[in-house]
């Protein structure tokens, strides 16, 4: 476990060193999340109509974009032959590597939301739905964009590459996700949504790891 | 007949559909150092990494007192320092960091600020402890990975091209090192082309 601790704390120590990586991922969530109050107009009821779908699009695609780093970094400076050489299960170093990616990117996401929802026009309860939905949610996105990462391990064009096999496979997050804060607008059952969202994210939790690492082993070769 | 403490038997490997190669045998014993020689492309750095077990061999068996190494993965890398051809140093990081965390993610408690200093002294690293590696020249990396090496306080190291880019003082401070490592028990396998100044330093030619 001292490992597991360890590698996370290290992940976060260099995160803390670039700023700018963590800025670039949350300033891209912000400009890309406004473009639509402007391109569609004023109209409130149209924009908190679409203000979740929008929200969760976004923070996906934001999330993607700090992703492609995640592993070649270490593959590119040789720690990822310490990690697995390592003497404890490869498994944990991949689910602490998307431990520490959440910590960075969906959490600060998640804080966020609030913040451009109100640019929609969204309630107060609809505001705190978004966020809790983006805390239960990112989790899955690290970790599904954690497998997409190590698949695309020295592959060329790797950014494009994984976004392609992570998207798809994030399809049921994020209609959970958007569908959550529209249940609270129409009244239907938020906690079931949320409860989904909880689901998928630990069906993630039970299996990416094991497939991270073996794709971890396989870019070692 | 006593059994070596680490034995190779008939160890066979293939990189992209290529045999690199076959039918290699040797042992090592407490004490001893194995320098692999060969030219370029004749599969020393394949050879380490099927020793540490990241790249997997076609045929053939590592035993380590008699058991064979892929049997208990972890246990075999809890023995093994690894010095590969890239450092395995991350640069925001200052040298005195990256010591730490590697030595963490060996398993280990955060190790006490003695033994990081007795590993960056062996190598004359002591003035740049606090710098971030990325400031460093190749020369300088080469020695913090090296003292990484040192700090594991493994039996087995395995290093490749360990003198690669080192001014003559770093190299004597290395072979010392090496020397102490090797006096007190441990084993090493380099690949190299320059001499390691082990006295009864033994050598493997893949042709």
């Amino acid at each position: 476990m001292s490992g597991f601790a360890a590698l996370v704390a290290r992940d976060l120590r260099l995160a803390w060193r670039r700023p700018g990586d963590v800025a670039v991922v949350l300033a891209f969530f912000v400009v890309a999340t406004t473009l639509f109050p402007l391109g569609i107009g004023p109209e409130t009821n149209v924009l908190a109509r679409i203000a979740a779908g929008v929200l969760w699009c976004a923070a996906l695609f934001a999330a993607l974009l700090s992703l492609d780093r995640l592993f070649a970094a270490d593959f590119e400076d040789g720690t990822l032959d310490l990690l697995l050489l390592a003497p404890w299960p490869l498994e944990l170093a991949a689910l602490a590597k998307c431990a520490a990616h959440w910590i960075v990117t969906g959490l600060p996401l998640a804080a966020l939301a609030p913040l451009l929802g109100l640019a929609f026009g969204l309630e107060p309860d609809a505001l705190l739905g978004l966020s809790a939905t983006l805390l239960v949610g990112t989790p899955t996105l690290s970790l599904i964009g954690g497998l997409a990462a190590a698949l695309t391990l020295g592959a060329r064009k790797s950014g494009a590459l994984l976004a392609l096999l992570a998207l798809p496979l994030c399809v049921p997050t994020l209609i959970f996700g958007a569908g959550a804060v529209e249940a609270l607008a129409t009244g239907g059952d938020f906690g079931a949504h949320l409860a989904l969202l909880a689901a998928l994210a630990l069906v993630a939790l039970a299996t990416t790891p094991w497939a991270i690492a073996a794709a971890l082993r396989q870019a070692g070769e | 007949m006593a059994t070596s403490l680490l034995e190779v038997a008939d160890l066979a490997c293939r990189r992209g559909g290529r045999r690199v190669f076959e039918r290699l045998s040797f042992t090592v014993d407490r004490g001893q150092l194995m320098a692999l020689r060969g030219r370029n492309g004749s599969g020393k750095t394949t050879l380490l990494r099927a020793l540490a077990l990241l790249v997997r061999a076609e045929s053939g068996a590592i035993r380590w007192q008699g058991t064979d190494v892929a049997a208990e993965p972890e246990a075999w890398r809890g023995r093994l320092a690894w010095l590969g051809h890239l450092e395995g140093l991350k640069g925001d990081l200052s040298v005195r960091e990256n010591l730490a965390v590697a030595e963490r993610l060996r398993g280990g408690q955060p190790p006490d600020l003695g033994r990081v200093d007795a590993a960056l002294g062996a190598l004359d690293l002591l003035l740049l402890a606090g710098r971030p590696v990325r400031t460093l020249s190749a020369g300088q990396r080469r020695r913090a990975a090296l003292a990484r090496v040192l700090l594991a306080d493994a039996t087995l190291w395995l290093l490749d091209e360990p003198l690669n880019a080192l001014d003559a003082p770093a190299q004597t401070a290395f072979r010392a090192a090496l020397n102490r490592h090797l006096a007190a028990g441990g084993l090493a396998i380099a690949a190299t082309h320059a001499d390691l100044g082990v006295p009864g330093g033994r050598t493997l030619d893949l042709a």
